[in-house]
């Protein structure tokens, strides 16, 4: 059992840090190994955003090997280097817990090219590279992930969220959600439930050259969204796709720059309640995550079997 | 879409059974069940109310404080702010009038016997789960798996439901004003859903008995459903549980869809018909 939550303003920003910190808080008893979130904020002046780690978050509870933590340093010296390499230029890096960085770049060349270069470092994982995608996860629930990396005043349009409950794979950063649709710019995903032909796809997917970081299986629809958009389908169409090439139970959010969409399995086995109004959607697996952001009276239901719906920012 | 008539079930009169009332009723007396209260039952006067404030209260302490207020003789609880909270409501043994000023998580009114509840706003999944006995109104939508395993009672939404609805039922009735999603009825043995709109895909997958009105479209049937025949009895029956449902919606009764059991699955096939009234 898994929390997925995620939030979309019509037309305007708002705190959607604060709003999507308060719905997974929410959501913690459904998963209370580790919490992320994928916000979409203002941007940094038509620059990448780049959020990565090089090591991962080890205490008591997780799956994580310890490392020494002198090595972080070095690492990230390595990925400096490696972004200087590509010709792209750092505008401002920040640290924001020993093991996990922020930098805001400059870069006109391919980004897979980018994104390779800097994951070829030991231990290195891109959690997001996009202009307006920032995507955080960690160890802990929402609160502790949301101090952490400060992001209660995160000013965005929209943004989804996961309360993890391992089940199939480690308790670590790198098989939190959600997950970055690499090496696709702004594109999240988010799931809950499990997929049994995890396999045979990523098989299939890994032959067309498209990577996985984690042996999550809910990583596969990201990298299967990637492999559609990169084909050229929008994101609808790609979305429908899934129901039919993924096989399992399963509800599951994906975020691009300026859209947020849901899929529910033909099954319909996994929940997802939805609040639509002129000037946002909220959606999460339980209502009390949306009431947690609206506490007024509301209209909320279910969306059926086999259902696809995106929104626009 | 199969039909029922000429079916070896048909023979066997199972479904003409449902119809005269081989329900959960017939094997209580109504009188006896009238006058059955459990060990720990209140006496309670209805029109002695009160409120619950669930604004900052755990469902637990919701519960209890239920319980309390039953024991100190209130028949009409009124619970403010509930928040979409799971599981409040669940486990009440007792005549009671309650009422829910908003909607409820997960597991609301689970495990009832006797109240009469209405809730205002919406329902998560698995509202009055295993309910007993009593009526529990919702007035806006259901999520999924509503009326799972009921017994006896009526459930009713005045809204939408999610899918499996009247999941493994074995009693009772649920009435569903507008659309219901996938699989409602799987599984179900005893009792009556009628849904006043469309049904989502495999309705009545596996059922065993029972009778399901659908007043909508159907998107598929599951296995071993099979249409039967509207009958008047269904017909008076049907005014009067919609009446009893407080759903104020021009129904063309006679148009509606019936479903019941082909009964051709394995569990028919390889038992004798008295041990096959005995399994269900």
């Amino acid at each position: 059992m898994c929390g997925i939550a995620g939030i979309i303003h019509r037309g305007k920003s708002n705190n959607v840090g604060g709003e999507m910190q308060k719905m997974l808080q929410s959501l913690k008893h459904r998963g209370p190994d580790s919490t992320g979130y994928a916000l979409y904020g203002e941007g940094e002046s038509n620059n990448y955003i780049l959020r990565y780690k090089v090591g991962e978050n080890v205490k008591e509870g997780t799956t994580a090997v310890k490392e020494d933590p002198s090595v972080y340093a070095a690492r990230r010296k390595e990925v400096d280097k490696k972004i200087n390499e590509v010709g792209a230029t750092i505008h401002n890096d920040e640290k924001i817990t020993e093991y996990s960085f922020r930098y805001v770049i400059s870069y006109d060349g391919d980004l897979l090219d980018l994104a390779k270069k800097i994951e070829s470092v030991e231990e290195t994982e891109i959690q997001s590279l996009g202009k307006s995608l920032e995507l955080i996860k960690d160890i802990g629930d929402a609160s502790v992930v949301a101090d952490q990396y400060s992001l209660n005043q995160f000013s965005g349009t929209h943004g989804i969220g996961h309360t993890r409950m391992a089940t199939e794979s480690g308790v670590d950063i790198r098989s939190a959600h959600p997950y970055w649709a690499y090496p696709f710019s702004d594109v999240s995903v988010v799931h809950n439930g499990q997929l049994t032909n995890y396999w045979n796809n990523r098989r299939a997917l890994e032959a067309k050259g498209m990577r996985f970081l984690s042996s999550c299986d809910s990583e596969l629809i990201a990298v299967y969204l990637a492999d559609k958009i990169r084909e050229g389908m929008d994101l609808e169409e790609a979305m429908k796709g899934s129901l039919e090439h993924l096989d399992g139970v399963f509800t599951y959010l994906v975020a691009t720059k300026d859209k947020l969409g849901m899929a529910k399995d033909t099954m319909a086995a996994k929940p997802m309640v939805l609040y639509e109004s002129d000037d946002l959607v909220a959606l999460a697996s339980e209502e009390v995550a949306i009431r947690s952001v609206m506490p007024t009276e509301i209209d909320t239901y279910d969306p059926y079997e086999g259902e696809v719906k995106v929104w626009q920012a | 879409m199969a039909s029922i008539k000429g079916h070896k079930s048909s023979e066997m009169g199972l479904h003409e059974e449902v119809l005269t009332g081989r329900t959960q009723q017939v094997f209580f007396n109504p009188e006896e069940s009238e006058n059955f209260f459990y060990h720990d039952a209140y006496d309670v006067d209805f029109n002695k109310r009160t409120e619950i404030d669930a604004k900052d209260i755990e469902c637990l302490d919701i519960n209890r404080k239920i319980k309390e207020l039953m024991s100190q003789g209130y028949g009409t609880i009124v619970i403010k702010n509930p928040g979409s909270k799971h599981s409040i409501g669940v486990g009440i043994l007792n005549k009671l009038n309650l009422i829910v000023e908003g909607s409820l998580g997960y597991f609301g009114i689970g495990s009832v016997d006797g109240p009469n509840v209405r809730i205002s706003g919406r329902v998560g999944w698995s509202c009055a789960e295993n309910m007993m006995a009593g009526k529990v109104v919702v007035e806006k939508n259901a999520g999924s798996c509503f009326g799972a395993a009921i017994r006896g009672g009526d459930l009713i939404c005045k809204g939408s439901v999610g899918a499996r609805s009247g999941i493994d039922m074995k009693g009772g009735t649920i009435i569903v004003g507008g659309d219901a999603g996938a699989f409602t009825g799987f599984m179900m043995q005893r009792g009556r859903i009628v849904i006043l709109g469309d049904v989502g895909p495999n309705l009545a997958d596996s059922l065993y008995d029972g009778t399901i009105f659908v007043g909508g479209n159907i998107k598929s049937l599951g296995a071993d459903a099979v249409e039967a025949e509207m009958t008047d009895l269904d017909v008076d029956w049907l005014k009067r549980k919609l009446k009893v449902a407080e759903i104020d919606k021009k129904v063309d009764f006679k148009k509606m869809t019936k479903i019941v059991s082909g009964k051709k699955l394995w569990n028919y096939d390889n038992l004798e018909p008295s041990e096959r009234k005995g399994a269900i």
